[in-house]
């Protein structure tokens, strides 16, 4: 052994000291170093927390949400009413924390029931090809070319009564809240679809597919067993990019009344009345949109460190 | 060339045909009915009367003949009048579409001009503290809500400030007046803007930075050319090119953008247009004014392609 060798040697011994890493740590490793995207999380996670807190508080300061009081409107904050009181007198502090809830799941909601439709469309169109993917993918540009915003109000606007759901349903605050998730998954799907067909595309050239369809696998087996796997990271990907979006949507729509229906409390709709009350209550206005904006802000930063943490560039080098 | 660009308009307007039918539906299924309105205003009408008028407005027809009716009617440019303003269709969509359109170019030359310079200095300076900066404050254009950025706007500079009007177009008495109108265009251009001027500036510098990687860059300062030549003749020329398509492709979201600033403003543009109309039940102007800003989009795009084209030669549309 000369002395060349036993230089060498602690850089080896390191080198395999390092234990193999599944591309799933790695991924992790680089997400956890972008110290922007952590703080995203962090804050989600903060959010999250507040927002499962509202029936403690609740219970805690003896408030409820919903319980208004015509002789206690705008009141400032107090040790009761910590944020003070809203137009209708109800507690500020507690139905910022329900509208939490909303805001949050019709976000997570949203984007799974996007993805879902989005996977499905994806994976058909790059599996089947020719006339089944053109018009699909045709369909997903007409999507995507649209204006959005107007026709989502027209959706937003529909009696479900005439499509003959009972009026007990239509009323319920559940189906206030489906209707929104439902409305949001049917015009954010659209990314997710065409990420999902592209890298279907790609793996239906790969070796192992191949040879599936050569033993004669059907085709649900080869799309789920062997397909839908490996188009995980473009689908969570477009999923934490789309949630910022679908938040904003909720919010839009909810402050133009026609989202989450009131007393049931959004951030979106407690600013129902705010252009209204702007110069004799602007800390009403504040709080609900500074909260939407914070959450918004969180999920991008986060959802564009793991963009970078997924891309298979970085995970050449 | 030519026969690209008829391709595309045909598929256009199979597309429109599509959504209007579509759009007719779902119009059909708001709630309330044009009877029951006219039953509710005159309480006069017994149940033959309704059922004449129902026969008379054809609503007593199915779906598919009631649209064909509409269909045949609109192919003559005959769109039926608005019920909140007693007026043809066309009359009250075209004053509102000029507005919309002030809006709307206004705000895209200004956010155009303002992302394309930020964006490339970002990319030029990328990884500084400049850099940063303007991510966070495109992060933070990006992820605020348009209504919630509005209002900020009208509390700082109309309530606190006093600066600007609240909202509005003009100012009682001072109609006509160019200073008078351009104060209410502030805030509405700048709230369009901010909401806006975020995604392009990340697509202009992601844009750049890809082309700054390219050979032809490094050949191009091999061979001597100045840093600005570097810059504006050879990188921003290729940069440019997607970033061309997206700002085409973004004039349905910005109608969007338009609808609300428009409602928060109180601007009678096409996007307060179609609020009103679906909130107030006017079913010929929610329907129009619905497939006018899908054709408007669908123009945009066909232009986002022929632009795609023409700017950049590798791509043959034949």
């Amino acid at each position: 052994m000369t002395d060349q060798t036993t230089l060498t040697l602690p850089v080896a011994t390191a080198a395999l000291a390092d234990k193999p890493q599944s591309v799933w740590q790695l991924r992790w490793r680089r997400l956890s170093r972008n110290r922007v995207a952590m703080l995203g999380g962090v804050v989600l996670v903060l959010l999250a927390l507040f927002a499962a807190c509202a029936p403690l508080y609740e219970q805690l300061m003896g408030v409820n949400v919903n319980d208004t009081n015509l002789l206690n409107r705008f009141a400032p904050p107090s040790a009761q009413h910590i944020l003070g009181t809203d137009e209708a007198g109800r507690d500020v502090l507690a139905r910022l924390m329900y509208g939490g809830r909303i805001s949050l799941l019709v976000g997570l909601f949203g984007a799974v029931s996007a993805a879902m439709v989005g996977t499905l469309i994806g994976l058909i169109a790059g599996y089947y090809r020719g006339r089944t993917e053109s018009v699909l993918m045709r369909i997903t540009d007409g999507v995507i070319s649209l204006p959005i915003l107007p026709l989502l109000i027209v959706f937003a606007a529909i009696d479900l009564q005439k499509l003959g759901f009972s009026e007990e349903f239509v009323r319920s605050s559940a189906a206030n809240f489906y209707r929104i998730v439902f409305i949001i998954a049917l015009v954010e799907w659209t990314t997710v679809a065409r990420l999902v067909r592209a890298s279907t595309l790609s793996l239906m050239t790969r070796e192992f597919v191949l040879a599936a369809r050569t033993q004669g696998a059907s085709a649900r087996h080869i799309l789920s067993v062997h397909i839908l796997p490996n188009t995980t990271s473009p689908i969570i990907v477009a999923l934490s990019l789309a949630v910022g979006q679908i938040i904003l949507l909720e919010s839009t729509l909810s402050f133009l009344g026609l989202g989450i229906q009131p007393p049931t409390p959004s951030w979106g709709n407690m600013l129902n009345n705010a252009q209204e009350l702007i110069s004799r209550a602007p800390e009403l206005a504040f709080y609900p949109g500074f909260l939407i904006f914070i959450t918004v802000i969180a999920v991008n930063f986060l959802g564009d460190g793991l963009q970078d943490a997924f891309d298979p560039r970085a995970e050449a080098n | 060339m030519l026969r690209f660009i008829t391709s595309r308009l045909l598929q256009s307007a199979i597309v429109l045909l599509v959504m209007s039918f579509i759009i007719y539906g779902l119009i059909g299924l708001m709630p309330g009915d044009p009877i029951d309105i006219m039953v509710n205003s005159n309480p006069g009408y017994t149940a033959q009367d309704v059922a004449r008028l129902r026969a008379q407005y054809g609503l007593d027809q199915p779906l598919l003949t009631r649209y064909w009716n509409w269909l045949q009617a609109a192919a003559v440019l005959d769109f039926g009048y608005s019920r909140t303003y007693s007026q043809p269709v066309l009359m009250v969509l075209v004053p509102a579409l000029v507005q919309t359109g002030k809006l709307v170019g206004l705000s895209f030359i200004v956010f155009t001009a303002l992302s394309l310079t930020l964006g490339v200095i970002a990319a030029l300076t990328k990884g500084s503290v400049l850099d940063r900066l303007i991510n966070l404050l495109a992060f933070a254009g990006i992820s605020v809500p348009v209504f919630f950025l509005a209002l900020m706007l009208i509390y700082l500079f109309a309530v606190r400030l006093g600066w600007l009007p609240a909202s509005g177009m003009f100012t009682i008495g001072g109609y006509g007046s160019l200073g008078d109108s351009a104060k209410y265009y502030v805030l509405p251009v700048l709230t369009l803007t901010a909401a806006f001027v975020g995604r392009f500036t990340r697509f202009t510098r992601a844009s750049m930075v890809e082309v700054l990687r390219m050979d032809y860059i490094r050949t191009a300062r091999a061979k001597g050319a100045g840093k600005l030549r570097v810059v504006f003749k050879h990188a921003l020329r290729n940069a440019l090119i997607p970033v061309v398509t997206v700002l085409a492709l973004s004039f349905g979201a910005l109608l969007g953008g338009a609808l609300i600033t428009e409602t928060m403003f109180a601007q009678r543009g096409m996007g307060k247009l179609i609020f009103d109309a679906i909130m107030g039940n006017d079913f010929n102007l929610a329907l129009m004014g619905l497939l006018f800003a899908t054709t408007a989009t669908l123009v945009s795009n066909l232009v986002a392609d022929i632009a795609y084209a023409w700017l950049d030669p590798r791509i043959s549309l034949s």
